[in-house]
């Protein structure tokens, strides 16, 4: 027996930056009694009629692969759903794929068009697999920072001053993990202007497209020029709350389409087939239950924003997603420390913001996904963290 | 404006300053407009959800399958309007299908609900058979499963 004499870890992985969220979930696993605000899923399960159709389908024995693109039913329920909701044209056939949730397509959409050392601006905070998924795919992700006095959307000055001559792609997603901006058309369009003028193509991850408030979402592709360079991505798991299902999809012109069939094809064959069953009678069935959640998170949403502001911790108004990020910078503590003590000491879990990025400091990310019970807790508990005498609830 | 109604037909302890938060609204209107639902009997009361099981409370709940003879002009609303007046009924409606009437009986034991049948419901003069199923075992009660030990499966921070 001979010690290995030379690192057996590849160098990019090795390199590649500890998730913050790990190491704080590790904090929180060990104390008892925590509400959890640190939750990037829905807290409903998967409707009923949407199991129930696996149940069956099970049953019935459909227990075998799938075409690479994914079963032709759900690629036309998903074709037909884009074309109702946002005049988005995709064609079943060549134009959708469907994958192992977001996180998958967006894998291999980042492999499919990046060449080594490509740059790929990424707003700054959002979701945490952005860079580390560029970097993966051999490309190198450059943040564009957003702010609070912007309303944590991307200014189309900050984009042009990150474009280089590397630049190959923008990777966008609104609603906004974790600040819950939103951006309007006319402001994604000044988006899609600086993409056509630098030849960019945009990944324009769209996960949280059914949980806006206010105002309507827009499809990043359904710009003008824009279907020609748009990977949009999206799935399941927040508008259904089918997170465990592990089911998305990618729409993108056909070249696009092609080789990331090529990829997926190798490494994954194709999405597991009851996830897409379920999938599809979620397309099918599922409107109701979509409308349900929302309306339940929007009610939470107000409540929660509120219920920070009477506190003392100013709240950006989120419109997206299910996450208020609050600024913290009052309390003199800087955002780890924030979140640390305050699990520690009052039991309440929240992830630090610069988890999400540098910007993110002086923030923490709270999720609206849970029961209104537990949210007149977590309140009255940072009231009591925050000092405050007496709290409002 | 039935999202008011919504919020405290599951929530209804949930009070008019919440709701009105909630749903974007002045509280004063909120305040006003349940008061208003409970003066016109749009809401006709509050109560608690109970597991009477877990509870350790024996009391059984029997479906009355009544089938009556209508009345000219009335239908079956006497009927039923009588029925209901009897503090052991828990509730009473007109159905379609195999017979009119059903009423869900509250009991202390079989023994109760039994002699309720025999001696009030079954000599009403208009009703003409009933068919009792009694309950062994609740599953979901007024849209509550009653398996709600439903711990939250989530891993305690995600992405």
């Amino acid at each position: 027996m001979t010690t290995p004499r030379r690192p057996r870890i590849a160098r990019n992985i090795a390199d590649l930056p500890p998730s913050g969220i790990r190491e704080f979930f590790d904090l929180v696993s060990t104390l008892e009694n925590v509400i959890s605000l640190g939750v990037g899923e829905p807290d409903f399960a998967t409707p009923w009629h949407i199991c129930d159709e696996v149940y069956d389908s099970l049953r019935r024995g459909r227990t075998q692969y799938t075409s690479n693109l994914g079963m032709i039913d759900l690629r036309r329920e998903i074709s037909r759903v884009l074309a109702t909701r946002y005049g988005a044209e995709y064609d079943p056939e060549n134009q959708i794929i469907v994958t192992v949730g977001v996180s998958e397509g967006l894998d291999v959409a980042l492999r499919a068009v990046l060449n080594p050392g490509d740059e790929v601006i990424v707003p700054d905070p959002s979701f945490v697999a952005y860079g580390p998924s560029v970097k993966l795919a051999g490309g190198v992700a450059v943040p564009a920072p957003m702010t609070e006095a912007d309303a944590f959307k991307l200014r189309p000055d900050v984009v042009r001053s990150r474009i280089t001559d590397r630049t190959r792609a923008l990777l966008i997603g609104f609603p906004n993990n974790p600040t819950g901006s939103v951006m309007t058309r006319e402001e994604l369009a000044e988006i899609a202007r600086i993409a056509e003028e630098f030849d960019l193509l945009v990944l324009s991850d769209e996960i949280y497209d059914r949980l806006t408030y206010e105002g309507e979402h827009t499809c990043f592709a359904t710009l003008p020029g824009m279907a020609e360079r748009t990977i949009l991505l999206n799935g399941f798991s927040k508008s259904y709350a089918m997170t465990g299902w592990r089911i998305g999809y990618a729409c993108a012109p056909r070249d696009i389409i092609a080789a990331m069939v090529a990829i997926h094809s190798y490494t994954m064959m194709s999405a597991p087939t009851p996830a897409q069953i379920a999938a599809t009678q979620a397309l099918r069935h599922g409107e109701p239950d979509v409308e349900r959640m929302r309306s339940q998170y929007d009610q939470r949403r107000r409540f929660l924003v509120q219920g920070l502001r009477d506190i003392g911790l100013g709240c950006f108004e989120p419109l997206g997603a299910f996450y208020v990020f609050p600024n913290i910078t009052s309390t003199g503590l800087d955002s780890q420390t924030f979140a640390r003590r305050l699990v520690q000491e009052e039991g309440v879990a929240v992830v630090p913001g610069p988890v999400f990025g540098a910007s993110g400091e002086g923030y923490v990310r709270a999720t609206y996904a849970t029961s209104m019970d537990n949210l007149k807790e977590a309140l009255t508990r940072l009231a009591r963290f925050l000092g405050k005498r007496g709290t409002p609830y | 404006m039935h999202s008011i109604l919504e919020i405290l037909a599951s929530e209804g302890r949930c009070t008019a300053e919440e709701i009105a938060l909630r749903l974007g609204m002045d509280a004063n209107a909120v305040e006003a407009r349940i008061r208003e639902y409970e003066r016109n009997h749009v809401i006709l009361g509050y109560h608690a959800v109970v597991n009477w099981h877990k509870a350790d409370d024996q009391r059984l709940f029997a479906f009355i399958e009544v089938k009556a003879s209508p009345e000219r002009g009335l239908g079956f609303d006497r009927l039923a309007e009588h029925i209901a007046g009897f503090p052991e009924v828990h509730s009473v409606h007109l159905v379609s299908g195999t017979h009119d009437l059903n009423v869900v009986i509250q009991g202390r034991d079989f023994r109760e609900v039994a002699l309720f049948v025999a001696e009030k419901l079954a000599p009403l003069e208009q009703v003409q058979s009933t068919a009792t199923s009694f309950v062994l075992k609740s599953y979901k009660v007024e849209g509550q499963l009653i398996n709600t030990e439903g711990e939250d499966h989530r891993l305690a921070v995600t992405p």
